[in-house]
This record gives C-alpha cells, structure tokens and sequence, in this order.
C-alpha cells in the first residue's frame, strides 16, 4: 500500500511541474519585465515608434509587423486549407484523398526553417523579380510562406471535424439524393462551424508564435509597413534579434514586453478555443 | 441553373486549393532536393578529417557538418531523456489519477504552454540561465540550459500522448486485472501501461522531431555558429537546423551555400525518417489493438 501512495504522489509531482511551467514562465517574463510597468507606462509602449537615438523604445511597430504578417497569411492560408479539406474528405476520389491526405501529414513533419532556407533563395528573388521592388524580403514573402507552414495543420484539423459528423446525418443526406458538394454546404459545414473556428485560432497562434519565417524573409525592419511590399519586423523576430544587446540597457528590455504580449495573445488564443469547445458540449 | 453553377463553382475550387497545395509543397521540397543532393558527400560531413579519427573524437572537425550534427544528438537525447520521465509520469496521473476540476485544471495548463511560442519559452530559459548566473558563475546559456529549454517545449506533447493512449483503451482491457485483485498501481504497471507503450512511444519520436528541427529556442539559449564537439554540459555547441539559418543570412561563398543546402536535405531526411518512424508505430499499434481482441 505504501508503494501505491509513493506512485501517485510521483505521479502527482510531476504534474504539479510540468503545469508549474506555465505559471512560471509568466512570472519570469513579469518579473524581468518590471522596470517598464513603473508608472504605467507599458501601453505607451505599446502604442510608440522605436527609435534609440531619440529614447523611444516602444514596440508599436512589431505589434503591427506580427499583426499584418498573421492577418496576410491567413488570408492565403485560410481558405485553401478549407478547399482542400473539402477535397480530401468530400470530393476526390477515394485513393486520391488518402494520397492527398498522407502528403499533408507528412508536410506537418518539415522543419520551419527549411520553409526559411528555401524561401530565402526561392521565393524572396521572385518576389523581388515580380515586383521589382527592394530586396523582396517584405510582408508579402513571409506571409506566404508562412502560410505554406500552417496550412498542414489547419487542413488536419478540418479534415478531423469534417469526418466526425455522425454516420446518421450523412446517410440522411444521402437518402435524400444529395450530392457530395449539397452534402458538404448543407450538412458537414453547418456541423462543423465550431471545428472550424477553433482550427482557424488555433492557427493564428501558430502564426503568431512562429519566428524563423519572418525573421528569414521579412526584412526586420523596424518601421510601421506601409504596403504588402514593405518591409517588416515581428515581436517573435525582434527578441531574436535584440538578445544579442546589452543586459541592462532598456533595449533589452523591451524583448520581455514583447514575450508577454505574445504569452498573453496565445494563452487568450487557448482560452477562446476552450470556450468555443464548452459551447459546443453544450449544444450538442 | 444556381445550384449547378454553385457546384462547379465550389468543385473546381477545392481542386484548385488541393492542386496548389500540393504543388507548392513538391516545389519546395522538389527544389532543395535537385540543389542539395548533388552536395551530399562524406567530405560535406567530415571536411578534410577521416571519417574514423571524427568519429572516435581523435581530430577536431573544422570544415565538416559533424560538430553540428553531434552537436543536435546531443541536445536531442538531453532534452527527450529530462522530458520524457515527467512528462510520461504527468500523462499517467492525468489519465488514471485525477478527476474532474482537477484534471481540467491541470489540461488547461498544458494547453496553454503547448501554445506558448518557443520563442518565448527560449526567452525563459535564456532568463533561467542568467539567473542561475548570479549563484553559479559558470552557468551561461549552454547545451544544458537548451536542452532544458526544448524539454519545456516537449512536455506538454508528450503529456498529451500519454494520456490519449492510456485513456483510449477499451474498458474491457481496463478492468480485466483489478477484476482478478490487481491494485491500481498493478493495473498500471502491467497492463495499461505497456498497452498504451506504442502510441507513447510515437508520441516520443514525434518530439524528438521537434527538438531536432526546433531553432528558436536553442537561438536564445547557447548555440553558436562554430564550437566544434561540445566538450561539457555547460560548453556552447553547434546544431543543424541553426547551421542552415546561419547560412542562409550570412553565407561568405558559394561553397559555403552549398554547405547549407547539403545541412538542409540531412536534416529533411532525419526529420522524415523520424516521421515515418512514428507513423509506423502508429499504425502497429492500430493493427495490435484490432487484430488481437
């Protein structure tokens, strides 16, 4: 008996943990933080061009770089994975849609910084070429190429919701002489509003949080982009770039703020999704 | 006449979506391959040092992908072997021990840190390691602190894993040894556990693919672009994935391009190999479950 105790209370430690990180990180990234909350004015950091030679060292300019970046490639990314979902579970055939859907799985398992490496010297000097602008290294090449990096996982999470509709709907569907494009308008999406929605979140996480893609192909410059072809520099880039910076100046500093606001993005991100999938228990 | 339009419509739009995924995907991967593979040769791993004096650790590689290589083993088996025990023992007392608030409680957590970016969780152990800094004077971002750091990044996967293969077997198999006096801890040991060891063990080989592909983290946390074999624990070391980002901002020359592209494909194949690994073990778990009951 005493064997069984000492078992779950190791078992219990290591849960109390490995969920003591999450907490922990936070506190970290408050802690190391502090010296910018004093006196509140963490949101005028939020809100302030960077710019060192004249002391301003607010963070306005990556917020909008992360926030254009991630809008972009989720307009790219967003509505392809959803036709190709459709094509995987509803309207190609059998032995194309398993083809299809091992390809996908596969791609889930590329390093991102391969997607960097071949962007770097692929699709940066087509841009570059196409447009005829700058380097090519801009919001428009990484926000392809970072949707390139999200689409696996959203087609997976559609096709996922896509074929748990119940077996009864379907075959109703089917007594009623519907086609597969009826079926899937009228039965599987209405179904699969919720999946959708939270596989849609999810991604913009997983954009969010990604950093080799824009660090690799978007520029880092630190200004408020303009236009699709400008330049940007995203919070995750913009820690990666500053590390290397003096300890105590508030340059570094500056990198917690921007860990925070992406700790407390993705983890609202989490939550929104929870609540989704609560709403969805209730419903059904 | 607006339906059938709407169908076409809609049709030729999947197709069209499915049909440019794919050929983006055989773009990029088609590109690297036609570049790199030509690069690959024993001299792009060893440099101008024999194979054997390399590997046995007689001669320092300095033109070679080895050191980068060792270099990411390394910090594969250090980072899976600290995650793998907790988040095993986690997973196990989430699916066998803990009840309602509690376990909610406890997978809200976990799914909060498996979004957490790795940059930030690179952050945090960059943090972790200047503050063990000021009690330790040898502690700076090393292989340690890295493999620390990719452990936290893995362990919310590898809990989740667990738990999903434990709770997914049937309740047949589940009550089969308490019926005949096993305790709990029996039940665990002898049969939930080693029923639920392939998909586990899928679980494991997927997060040594994220390790091995992962750069943000090791970014913050100690990796540098030349160190050659990392002598210590608390040594900085050289990894693949940080190798090709290295290359592609600041290549000198053309044989040196040509390095990273050879980087590239190697780590493409390490994390394909792994992939497939764990599809296998996937797939063998399936068959077992169906074809022995």
């Amino acid at each position: 008996m005493k064997r069984e105790c000492f078992a779950e209370t190791g078992f219990l430690g290591a849960a109390v943990l490995s969920a003591s990180l999450t907490a922990l990180i936070l506190i970290f990234m408050l802690f190391l933080g502090f010296p910018l909350f004093r006196g509140g004015c963490f949101f005028t950091l939020l809100t302030t061009p960077w710019n060192p030679d004249k002391g301003l060292f607010g963070i306005y300019p990556m917020l909008a770089g992360t926030l254009s970046i991630v809008f972009l490639s989720l307009c790219w990314a967003f509505p392809l994975s959803l036709g190709a979902s459709a094509l995987i579970s509803v309207i190609a055939p059998t032995g194309f849609a398993k083809f299809c859907k091992k390809t996908v799985q596969m791609l889930t398992g590329i390093p991102t910084v391969i997607y960097g490496f071949v962007g770097v010297f692929l699709l940066v000097p087509f841009i570059r070429e196409m447009f005829a602008s700058g380097s090519g290294m801009s919001i428009l090449s990484a926000s392809l190429m970072l949707s390139m990096v999200i689409s696996p996982t959203m087609i997976l999470i559609f096709t996922d919701t896509f074929e748990s509709i119940p077996a009864s709907y379907s075959a109703a569907a089917d007594a009623l002489g519907a086609s597969p494009v009826q079926k899937l308008l009228y039965v599987i999406l209405p179904y699969s509003r919720q999946g959708i929605f939270a596989g849609l979140i999810l991604s913009v996480g997983r954009a969010m949080g990604d950093t080799l893609i824009a660090l690799m192909l978007a520029g880092n410059a630190v200004a408020v982009p303009g236009s699709i072809l400008d330049s940007a520099r995203t919070l995750t880039a913009h820690i990666a770039l500053v590390i290397a910076a003096d300890f105590d100046s508030i340059e570094f500093k500056t990198i917690f703020a921007a860990g925070l606001v992406l700790y407390v993005f993705t983890t609202s991100l989490i939550l929104l999704v929870r609540i989704i999938g609560g709403m969805g228990m209730k419903n059904r | 006449m607006k339906e059938r339009f709407i169908e076409i419509f809609i049709k030729s739009f999947a197709w069209l979506s499915g049909l440019l995924l794919l050929s983006a995907a055989f773009v990029i991967i088609g590109f690297l391959l036609v570049k790199g593979v030509p690069t690959l040769s024993l001299s792009l791993i060893f440099g101008d040092t024999s194979p054997a004096d390399a590997l046995l650790l007689r001669r320092q590689v300095l033109t070679g992908l080895f050191p980068a290589m060792a270099g990411t083993c390394l910090l594969v088996l250090l980072s899976v072997g600290l995650a793998t025990p907790v988040g095993l023992a986690a997973g196990i007392y989430l699916a066998e021990y803990s009840r309602g608030n509690l376990k909610s409680f406890f997978s809200l957590f976990y799914d909060i840190l498996a979004g957490v970016p790795s940059i930030v969780i690179g952050l945090f152990g960059f943090s972790l390691a200047i503050s063990l800094h000021h009690y330790v004077k040898e502690i700076y971002p090393c292989l340690l602190i890295s493999a620390l750091a990719l452990a936290f990044l893995v362990l919310p996967y590898l809990i989740r894993t667990t738990q999903f293969a434990m709770e997914s077997i049937p309740s047949e198999t589940r009550l089969t040894a308490p019926a005949l006096g096993a305790t709990k801890l029996q039940n665990i040991a002898y049969v939930l556990f080693p029923r639920s060891l392939p998909g586990i063990a899928s679980g494991v080989i997927l997060a040594i693919g994220r390790c091995a592909e992962d750069t943000a983290v090791i970014m913050l946390t100690g990796v540098v672009a030349a160190a050659g074999i990392p002598g210590s624990l608390l040594s900085a070391y050289e990894a693949l994935p940080f190798y090709i980002y290295y290359i592609s901002s600041q290549y000198r020359d053309a044989y040196e391009l040509q390095t990273g592209y050879g980087a590239a494909v190697i780590l493409l194949i390490i994390c394909a190999c792994l992939f497939l690994a764990a599809f296998y073990l996937k797939n063998q778990l399936m068959d077992r479950m169906l074809y022995r009951q």
